[in-house]
C-alpha cells in the first residue's frame, strides 16, 4: 500500500474500509443513538415528574419505556463499545488496520438499517402519539410481545443487529489471535484488547441465542408454532430462559470494554503501572465465563424450585468475587500514584465509584429473598442504570475525551470538559439515587403513574434528568469544537502514556503500522 | 508471514468462529426440549406436557389412576380447589361446577366443568391445566379430563365436562391444599384476540337476541 490519503465526499464513508473511519462512523451513530434514545428518556422522567396523568398516553409511555431500553443497548452503548475497538484495537497491538476490512465496512452499515427497521412501526398508521411502536418492554417477554402488530419489523431488526455484532466480533478475534505486531504476545496486550477479545467470545456465544429466540417468536406468531404458545404446549416462562441466557452475558458485553477502557486511563493519570495485570485478564475471564451459568437471576419470581432459586443465588454472587477483584486493583493502582485529575481521569474514578455502587445493589438483587421484594420495582432501574449509566456510558465518555486528541489532533477545552464532567456526575446522581429509595418503597417500574407518597423524589429524579440530558449536549459541542480546532496535542498526549496508540503523531495518520512496529 | 498465509490463517479462523455461531443458533432451539425434559423429569412447574402437546397416553393414566386407588388412605385428607380463565381471546363462559373438593389420597373423584361459547362461530378449544404448589404435580393423576383433546364447540353451545382424578396416596404430608387451574385457549387465534373483538359485538348481540 502507498500513501493514500481518504477519499473525498459522502463516498469516504460509504465505501471506506479503513479502521479509523469506521470507527468513527460507529461513534458517530452511537452518539445520535444517545440523543435519540435520551430524547425519550425525556419523555418517560416528564410523566413521571408529578403522579397521574399529564404528558403521554400509557401506551405511548410504555413504547418510550421500551425503545429506550432497545436504542441504548443495541443503538449506542454496543456500537459505541465497536466503535472503540476499530479505531483502539489495531493501533494498540501494532497492526495496519482490521483482519477483515470490507466485512468491517458491511458490520457497520447494515447498523442503520438495522436502527430503522426498529424505530420505523412508531411511524406507522400515521399518527406517532398512537403508539404503534413496541411497547413490551426493551426485555420483550412473551405471551405479550406475541401479540404485537408489527413483530416483524422487530424481529427483523434484531436479526440485523446480531449478524452486525457477530460480524463486527470475529472480525476482532480474528484481528487480534492473528495481527499482532511480532513481540506483542497476549500477556502484553493492553488491557482495553483483552477485554475486546472476551467481549467479542461473548458476543458470537450469545448473539445467536438472542437470534434463536426471535426466530421461534417469529414462527410461533406467523407458522403456527408453539414454543412460547401455552393454547399449543409451549411455555412463556422458556422465553425468559432463552432470552435471559443471552440477556446476563450481553449486559457483560456492555461492560467489559469499559472496563478495559479504565484499565488504560487510571494507570495514566495515577502515573503508575496497572496494578495486577494478569488477575485482572483472569477476572475478566471468570467474569465472562460465570456470566453463562446465572442467568435466571433475572427470574426469582416465576415460580422456581427452591434449589434453583439456592444454585442461581450462589452463583450470582460469586460473580462479585472477579469483579471486587477488579475495583481493588484500579484502586491498588490509584494509591501512592502521582494523580491528577483531567477530564478523562475524572470520568475514570467516578466510573469506580459509581459503578461499585451498581455492582452492591446487584448484590443485594442477587439475593434471592430480597430479590422477590426489588423485582420490577425501581430499585432495579436504579441498580442497572448505575452500573449502564455511571458504568459503561462514563467509562465510554472518558475514553472519548482520553483518545479524542490522538483522534483528531486538538487538545478539547478542559475547563468545558471538566464542566461537562461536573454537570453530569451531580445531575446522574440526583437522577438515580432516590430511585433506590421509591424502589425499596414499592413503586413498580414500567407503569406511568405512582402512588403520591413517591412523588417528592420522583420530582428530582425528573429535575437530574433534564439537567443530565441537557449536559450531553455540550459534551456535543466539546467534541465538535475539539475536531475543528484547539491547542495541537503532542504525539503523547498525556504525560507518559503507555500503549502503540501514543507513539504515533496526533492526529493519528489514516495509515498507521503499515510495518509492524519493534515491542521490547 | 506474508499475506497470503495471514488471509488463510484469517479464513481458516473466521470458518471456526462461525462454526460456534451456528451451534449457538441451534443451542438456543436445544434449549426447548432440554427445558420441557427438566420440567418432566423433575417435576417441576406443575405443567403438563404431555397434555399440552396432544401426546397424552389415556390408557397409561387410566392404569396409574387405578393403581393409586388400590390403597386409599382414610386418615389424610386433602382439598383440591379448581380455578377457571379463559385466554384474552376466547369469548366462552367456563367456571367450575364444583369449586373445591376433600378428597382422601387415593380416592377417585369426580367433579364437573362447563363451558358456553359465547360467540357467532365454531371455536376449537384447548384447556391447559396447571398446579399449584408445582412439588404436587408428580402425585395428581388425571383418569379422565376434557383437557386431553379438543374442545369443539358450536355457535352458542354449552356443555358439561367431566374430570375424573386421584391424588397419588404417597403424596408429600405437607401438601393439605392443591389448586388445579384451567386456562382455556382458543386454537385457531392467536394473535391476542383483536380479530375477535372486531367481529364480536354482532354476533354476541344475536346470541341474546335468541
Ligand atoms: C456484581 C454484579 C451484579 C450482580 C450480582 C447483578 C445482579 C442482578 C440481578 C439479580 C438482577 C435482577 C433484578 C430483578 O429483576 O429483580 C439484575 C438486573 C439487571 N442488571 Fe445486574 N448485576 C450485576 C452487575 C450488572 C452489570 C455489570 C450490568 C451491566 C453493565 C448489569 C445490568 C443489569 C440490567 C440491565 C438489569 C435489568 C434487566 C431488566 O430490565 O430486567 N448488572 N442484576
Ligand atoms: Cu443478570
Amino acid at each position: 500500500m502507498s500513501e493514500h490519503g481518504p477519499e473525498k465526499g459522502i463516498k469516504r464513508w460509504l465505501f471506506t474500509t479503513n479502521h479509523k473511519d469506521i470507527g468513527t462512523l460507529y461513534l458517530w451513530f452511537s452518539f445520535i443513538m444517545l440523543l435519540v434514545g435520551g430524547a425519550m428518556a425525556m419523555v418517560i422522567r416528564a410523566e413521571l415528574m408529578y403522579p397521574g396523568m399529564q404528558v403521554v398516553n400509557p401506551n405511548f409511555f410504555n413504547m418510550m419505556t421500551t425503545m429506550h431500553g432497545l436504542i441504548m443497548v443495541f443503538g449506542a452503548i454496543m456500537p459505541a463499545t465497536v466503535g472503540m475497538a476499530n479505531w483502539l484495537i489495531p493501533m494498540m497491538i501494532g497492526a495496519p488496520d482490521m483482519a477483515m476490512p470490507r466485512m468491517n465496512n458491511w458490520s457497520f452499515w447494515i447498523l442503520p438499517f438495522a436502527a430503522t427497521m426498529l424505530v420505523l412501526p412508531m411511524f406507522m398508521g400515521g399518527d406517532f402519539l398512537a403508539g404503534q411502536g413496541p411497547a413490551f418492554g426493551w426485555t420483550f417477554y412473551e405471551p405479550l410481545s406475541g401479540q404485537y402488530d408489527n413483530l416483524a419489523f422487530f424481529i427483523f431488526a434484531v436479526h440485523l443487529l446480531g449478524i452486525s455484532s457477530i460480524m463486527g466480533s470475529i472480525n476482532i478475534i480474528a484481528t487480534i489471535l492473528n495481527l499482532r505486531a511480532p513481540g506483542m504476545t497476549l500477556m502484553k496486550m493492553p488491557m482495553f484488547v483483552w477485554t475486546w477479545l472476551i467481549t467479542a467470545f461473548l458476543l458470537i456465544a450469545v448473539m445467536p441465542v438472542l437470534a434463536g429466540a426471535v426466530t421461534m417468536m417469529l414462527t410461533d406468531k406467523y407458522f403456527g408454532t408453539s414454543f412460547f404458545d401455552a393454547a399449543g404446549g409451549g411455555d412463556p416462562v422458556l422465553f425468559q430462559h432463552v432470552f435471559w441466557f443471552f440477556g446476563h452475558p450481553e449486559v457483560y458485553i456492555m461492560i467489559l470494554p469499559a472496563f478495559g477502557i479504565v484499565s488504560q486511563i487510571i494507570p495514566t493519570f495515577a502515573r503508575k503501572k496497572l496494578f495486577g495485570y494478569s488477575s485482572m485478564v483472569y477476572a475478566t475471564a471468570a467474569i465472562a465465563f460465570l456470566s453463562f451459568i446465572v442467568w435466571a437471576h433475572h427470574m426469582y419470581t416465576v415460580g422456581m424450585p427452591v434449589a434453583g432459586e439456592l444454585y442461581f443465588m450462589y452463583a450470582t454472587v460469586m460473580i462479585a468475587v472477579p469483579t471486587a477483584v477488579k475495583v481493588f486493583n484500579w484502586t491498588a493502582t490509584m494509591w501512592r500514584g502521582a494523580m491528577t485529575f483531567e477530564t478523562p481521569m475524572l470520568w475514570a474514578v467516578a466510573f469506580v465509584f459509581l459503578f461499585t455502587i451498581g455492582g452492591f445493589t446487584g448484590l443485594m438483587l442477587g439475593v434471592a429473598p430480597s430479590d422477590f421484594q426489588y423485582h420490577d420495582t425501581y430499585f432495579v432501574v436504579a441498580h442497572f442504570h448505575y452500573v449502564l449509566v455511571t458504568g459503561a456510558l462514563f467509562a465510554l465518555i472518558g475514553g472519548v475525551y482520553y483518545w479524542l486528541p490522538k483522534w483528531t489532533g486538538n487538545m478539547y477545552d478542559e475547563k468545558l470538559g471538566k464542566l461537562h464532567f461536573w454537570l453530569s456526575v451531580i445531575s446522574v446522581n440526583v437522577l438515580f439515587f432516590p430511585q433506590h429509595f421509591v424502589g425499596l418503597a414499592g413503586m413498580q417500574r414500567r407503569v406511568p403513574d405512582y402512588a403520591v407518597q413517591f412523588a417528592d423524589w420522583n420530582f428530582w429524579s425528573s429535575i437530574g434528568g433534564f439537567v443530565f440530558g441537557l449536559s450531553q449536549l455540550l459534551f456535543m459541542y466539546i467534541v465538535i469544537k475539539t475536531i475543528k480546532g484547539g491547542e495541537k496535542a503532542s504525539d503523547k498526549v498525556w504525560d507518559n502514556p503507555e500503549g502503540l496508540e501514543w507513539t504515533v503523531p496526533s492526529p493519528a495518520p489514516y495509515h498507521t503500522f503499515e510495518t509492524a512496529p519493534e515491542i521490547k | 508471514m506474508n499475506n497470503a498465509d495471514q488471509n488463510k490463517i484469517t479464513r481458516r479462523l473466521t470458518g471456526k468462529l462461525l462454526l460456534v455461531v451456528v451451534g449457538m443458533f441451534g443451542f438456543g432451539f436445544l434449549l426447548v426440549p432440554l427445558y420441557n425434559v427438566m420440567c418432566d423429569v423433575l417435576g417441576i412447574n406443575g405443567r403438563f406436557i404431555d397434555i399440552q402437546s396432544g401426546q397424552v397416553d389415556v390408557a397409561e393414566q387410566e392404569r396409574l389412576g387405578a393403581q393409586a386407588s388400590l390403597q386409599v388412605d382414610e386418615s389424610r385428607e386433602v382439598r383440591v380447589q379448581f380455578l377457571t380463565q379463559l385466554n384474552q381471546n376466547l369469548n366462552w363462559e367456563f367456571r367450575a361446577l364444583d369449586n373445591a373438593v376433600t378428597v382422601h389420597p387415593g380416592q377417585v373423584m369426580e367433579v364437573r366443568f362447563y363451558a358456553k361459547n359465547l360467540t357467532g362461530r365454531e371455536v376449537v378449544g384447548q384447556a391447559v391445566p396447571s398446579i399449584v404448589p408445582a412439588k404436587a404435580f408428580k402425585y395428581f393423576t388425571k383418569m379422565e379430563c376434557f383437557c386431553f383433546s379438543h374442545q369443539v364447540l358450536k355457535p352458542g353451545e354449552e356443555v358439561e365436562m367431566p374430570l375424573r382424578f386421584v391424588v397419588r396416596p404417597d403424596l408429600p404430608e405437607d401438601i393439605r391444599t392443591i389448586s388445579l387451574a384451567y386456562t382455556f385457549f382458543d386454537t385457531e387465534n392467536r394473535d391476542g384476540g383483536k380479530q375477535v373483538r372486531a367481529e364480536e359485538p354482532a354476533a354476541v348481540l344475536a346470541q341474546h337476541a335468541r
